[in-house]
């Protein structure tokens, strides 16, 4: 058996991931919730986003925490315009075809970003990776401390965004009900594009906290991609109080999985909460209907 | 099952039959992969096309045929012809046990096309984790051609193999489409509630198309195994096979007997045009196959609601007028 202190660390250390994985699926089920769709992209753009805070510290030496505003700008009008002009007109709003065109452009971002930087892995070099808070018994590194507050910080203006704002009404109207929403004079495309571009956002803001303690290559959103529809249907498709708990959750699974089973077998336990979920309670923990 | 629907085809699979005579050793090769492909994604199209349930992890199909096919060739000694039926039987059997679970629990649409990838992907940690599966290594089937061994020393030889499994299969779909088995998974992806209504065992209905499909995908599998004697578990479970069969089918024409064919020759020409034309201006760029995949993708759900095969009827249609 483990030590009592080694086990508390990666229980610790896996609550820290959680709240990047928690900020990647918080734009995941902001989407689903809203448009009703599973967006097959979300993994390829947090890849986007991830060379963008690299490319910016590589060319201007622009820390990637300094990067989160103009990212978070910029990914937001890229999201808008992707799913207002791409992804909405060429599905016929069909469930089916937005799965299907959301995955052909995961299929197009990622082997753009394979073309230009190939498959090189690349990191922002220096010991920030390195660079830990002691903390009790515990050594906790401090990127995966700052981006754990962020996290939160982003979840909360998330939700003060679609509590308190006219923009958040109209998006909980059209969630709702849309012929209603369109009947008030919502543009419904509008809200869906702004929504998405929303999600793009909350993808930036995780691709800078990740960058610092993590390593970048055309095929890194794929190892997130997953753990994120894990996290959005545990903790219920929508739901963002699901999102963080889940991300949490999902990130001790993985932690304490990889001290127990090994780093090969600890990615499994994911899959199998993700299968589990969906067979036997497909409304998430926290969902409340169907 | 009309004539008119299936001598196309035929005439199609046999001028491809020909292509020993005038092709390239590397030509083959590539028309070897794409129709090994265009087997895997004729699977699909049982379940997907026919039956309406998207599935993204048609590589646990796959990989299940080739692995069962490597491993009881190389472990047990079985023979391969025989290692071919087994990986069939454990396809449909994978397949069968999947939609049992997801059907079951009523997943449709996006949430089976998410449960199918899981299910995939946990089958590609395990055999990437485990011995008997070869682990990271992979397995590498002893070359010992032979028609008994399942391997041929003429290119020939093998396309003509396959190619019979694929004219087979499209005669499958023919006949299936065409009597009451097909009208039931059409009515079941048209609207299930209704179909249910009708008297349409809606379950049992999916778990044969998803039986069948698996079975079909495994046999691909097996003649990948044999065609490349080695596998890992990223070449057998990998996405890129769930995904190519996908895209096969909706640019072929998904729900058509001949979409899958058409759409993985269609698919696998523009990636090998597009590579070599590349290739002249810029040098080998990783990825531009796949990127045109994506964009070929995007633009049959846009502009071809039922593929190059809904395209060319709708074409013939405005001729006869």
């Amino acid at each position: 058996m483990f030590p009592p202190a080694l086990i508390a660390e990666a229980a610790v250390n896996g609550l820290l991931a959680g709240a990047a994985y928690a900020l990647v699926a918080l734009g995941l089920t902001l989407v689903y919730g809203v448009l009703h769709i599973v967006n097959f992209a979300h993994g390829a753009l947090l890849t986007c986003a991830m060379f963008a805070a690299w490319g910016l510290h590589a060319a201007f030496g622009l820390d990637p925490y300094l990067s989160i505003p103009p990212l978070a700008l910029a990914f937001f009008a890229f999201g808008y315009a992707l799913q207002r002009w791409v992804i909405g007109p060429s599905s016929h709003g069909d469930d089916g075809n937005t799965l299907l065109v959301t995955l052909g452009l995961s299929i197009v971002l990622e082997n753009a970003l394979l073309a230009l930087f190939r498959s090189d892995t690349r990191t922002l070099g220096g010991d920030a990776g390195f660079d830990v808070v002691e903390v009790g018994p515990m050594l906790l590194s401090r990127p995966r401390l700052i981006g754990f507050g962020v996290a939160l910080l982003t979840a909360a203006l998330l939700w003060a965004l679609l509590s308190a704002t006219d923009t958040g009404r109209a998006i909980r109207a059209v969630a709702k009900e849309k012929l209603g929403a369109q009947l008030v004079g919502i543009d419904p495309r509008h809200v869906y594009a702004v929504t998405f571009g929303l999600g793009c956002a909350c993808l930036a803001v995780a691709a800078c906290l990740l960058l610092p303690t993590f390593y970048v290559n055309p095929r890194v959103g794929n190892a997130f991609v997953l753990v994120a529809f894990t996290i959005v249907v545990l903790g219920g498709m929508g739901s963002i109080p699901g999102a963080l708990l889940g991300g949490l959750f999902v990130g001790l699974v993985e932690s304490l999985g990889g001290l127990f089973l090994g780093d090969s077998l600890g990615q499994l336990g994911i899959f199998v909460i993700f299968i589990l979920v969906l067979l036997f309670r497909p409304t998430g923990l926290f969902g409340a209907k169907a | 099952m009309k004539a008119r629907d299936i001598l196309p085809g035929l005439l199609v699979l046999a001028l491809l039959a020909l292509a020993p005579l005038v092709a390239s050793n590397a030509a083959l090769n590539f028309l070897l992969s794409s129709l090994i492909v265009a087997l895997a994604a004729q699977g699909w199209n049982l379940l997907g096309g026919y039956a309406g349930q998207l599935s993204f992890g048609h590589a646990a199909f796959f990989g299940t045929g080739a692995y069962a096919t490597a491993i009881l060739q190389l472990r047990y000694g079985v023979n391969a012809w025989a290692g071919l039926a087994i990986g069939v039987a454990l396809g449909a059997l994978v397949g069968w046990m999947i939609g049992f679970l997801s059907f079951r629990a009523r997943l449709r649409g996006s949430y089976f096309a998410l449960v199918t990838l899981a299910f995939a992907e946990v089958l590609r940690i395990l055999a990437n984790a485990f011995d008997l599966t070869g682990g990271a290594a992979g397995l590498l089937i002893r070359m010992a051609p032979g028609a008994a061994n399942l391997q041929f020393p003429s290119r020939a030889t093998f396309l003509w193999l396959v190619l019979a499994i694929v004219a087979a299969v499209l005669l499958l779909t023919a006949w299936i489409a065409g009597g009451r088995m097909g009208a039931r998974l059409v009515a079941v992806r048209e609207n299930e509630d209704a179909a249910r209504a009708l008297g349409v065992d809606a379950l049992r209905v999916k778990l044969g198309a998803i039986a069948l499909s698996g079975g079909i995908t495994a046999a691909a599998g097996c003649l990948y195994a044999q065609n490349f004697l080695y596998l890992d578990a990223n070449i057998a479970y990998g996405t890129w096979i769930s995904v190519e069969v996908l895209i096969a089918c909706i640019l072929g024409g998904s729900g058509t007997v001949l979409g899958p064919v058409i759409g993985a020759l269609a698919l696998h020409g523009a990636g090998e045009a597009a590579k070599i034309a590349l290739n002249g201006i810029a040098g080998p760029v990783p990825g531009i196959d796949l990127m045109l995949f994506g964009a070929l993708l995007i633009l049959a759900v846009a502009f071809l609601p039922q593929g190059v095969m809904g395209g060319l009827r709708r074409a013939a249609r405005g001729l006869a007028r």
